[in-house]
């Protein structure tokens, strides 16, 4: 059973919308008790990260979670913010984050940006897969993925970079490290190759 | 890479779609979570649906309706109409939508924009700016409520001042070209893509693929939006759902570069 969070942020309708289609249990958590029976957690998020550090903690599923993917490592996938929510700090607010990862949010430099649009980053952009047997299995000669943000993941270590994008410059747009993963575009968003990703998300082993 | 965006936009009017001309004469197109089913099929980049009425009657927006897009769409979608408060952008937000296009609203009280923002971040903030011409030899000024009143204001200064505030995106419409398929104001487009480093998603006027393959051609990444070429085919304008394929999408980008 996959577990969509449900902390009033976040698109959890299209992701459980697309797990349904697939024929692949799917729920979604508003409370820690309905986490209980998750084998797999989706971590979704739109919106500042304050208030979405603030949401989540609101939510009463913070420690449980904790709990789920740090000890019991079941795999758990955080989406735009709720990857960037994986780290320990964002630029963009005061709020420390979930702790799950080594890395840092940062705002991207718009001095690097040479078309006259700066930020955010919005649109359909290629992505570049490191490993391609779990997440990125089966996507394809030119995967591409819509994305929509001002800040992202500055991993502190190269190792856990599942993913390379470009806009102005590299940047990880997909980690993992262990049961963790984390990506900054929107699946749930991205047509067939968004379907694919969340399907090969519900395969991954803990 | 980044792609320019292609964005189908859908005029809500009635509970259904409708096609305008110059904002008004409105022409029934067909339902929409029918029209989204489509776009799904077709792999739109992004879809635009824009409620007509909600601002004009002074209505709350359709939540279930909107609730319902979200669900339906694979797609990013932004919507618009009738938003004047915060509570209901967050509201919008939590029923799925990723983008939140406020048009009078942000011209009546501007620190709804800042507001938005700080709750919902800028990338879901979409400003619409309604433009229409007037005088001879013209002066294009900001219009609200479905044009049909006057500001003074300046397209590219509103531009310049929702960026300040916090918009992540500005949405350029033309009140005069829209449903005309004669192309896009590429004058207004020039003055207000100089005022302004947001994304800028350009509207009304959009007749062929080469119209936008001209867009591209000169603004590189820039949204490409359009209502009628999407929702007609041939000179009758038979209602008929129609967008490119990735591979002529790909090849109009391609092409467009090189020049």
């Amino acid at each position: 059973m996959i577990a969509i969070i449900d902390y009033g942020l976040g698109n959890v309708c299209a992701f459980a919308n697309i797990y349904r289609r697939l024929g692949i249990p799917v729920t979604l958590a508003r409370s820690a008790a309905d986490l209980r029976d998750a084998s797999h957690l989706v971590l979704p998020g739109v919106g500042a990260f304050d208030w979405a550090m603030k949401r989540l903690d609101d939510s009463g599923m913070r420690g449980v979670l904790d709990e789920m993917v740090l000890h019991q490592r079941r795999p758990v996938l955080g989406v735009c913010v709720g990857m960037q929510m994986m780290g320990k700090s964002s630029e963009e607010g005061k709020a420390a984050g979930l702790g799950w990862i080594a890395a840092k949010v940062r705002r991207f430099s718009e001095v690097h940006l040479q078309s006259m649009t700066h930020l955010p980053h919005m649109g359909w952009n290629d992505v570049e897969a490191v490993r391609t047997e779990s997440l990125f299995a089966e996507l394809g000669n030119d995967p591409r993925f819509y994305f929509l943000h001002s800040y992202y993941v500055d991993s502190e270590d190269d190792d856990q970079v599942l993913a390379w994008s470009d806009y102005g410059q590299r940047f990880a747009c997909a980690i993992q490290r262990e049961n963790i993963l984390g990506v900054q575009f929107h699946p749930e968003k991205s047509h067939s190759w968004g379907v694919q990703l969340l399907k090969n998300f519900a395969g991954c082993e803990g | 890479m980044l792609r320019p965006r292609m964005i189908p936009c859908l005029l809500v009017h009635d509970g259904g779609l409708v096609k305008t001309v110059g904002f008004s004469q409105p022409k029934y197109v067909g339902d929409p979570l029918n029209a989204v089913r489509i776009f799904n099929e077709k792999e739109v980049d992004e879809l635009m649906v824009l409620d007509i009425d909600a601002s004009r009657l002074g209505k709350e927006p359709d939540y279930k309706m909107i609730g319902n897009l979200a669900n339906e769409c694979r797609m990013p979608l932004c919507y618009g109409g009738g938003v004047k408060s915060v509570d209901q952008v967050e509201r919008i937000i939590g029923l799925g939508v990723e983008k939140v296009a406020i048009s009078s609203g942000a011209i009546a009280r501007p620190e709804l924009i800042s507001e938005a923002a700080a709750r919902a971040g800028s990338q879901s903030i979409a400003v619409v700016i309604d433009v229409k011409v007037f005088g001879d030899p013209g002066t294009a000024e900001v219009v609200v409520m479905n044009g049909t009143q006057r500001t003074r204001l300046d397209p590219a200064a509103v531009a310049e001042q929702m960026q300040e505030l916090g918009a992540g995106e500005i949405v350029l419409n033309s009140v005069d070209r829209d449903g005309t398929m004669s192309g896009y104001d590429m004058e207004l487009i020039g003055s207000v893509r100089n005022a302004t480093s947001l994304p800028l998603t350009v509207l009304g006027g959009a007749g062929s693929m080469s119209d936008i393959g001209q867009l591209i051609k000169q603004y590189g990444i820039i949204g490409a939006a359009a209502g009628s070429l999407f929702v007609f085919k041939g000179k009758f304008r038979a209602v008929l759902i129609n967008y490119p394929s990735r591979a002529d999408k790909d090849a109009l980008i391609e092409g467009a570069r090189k020049q």
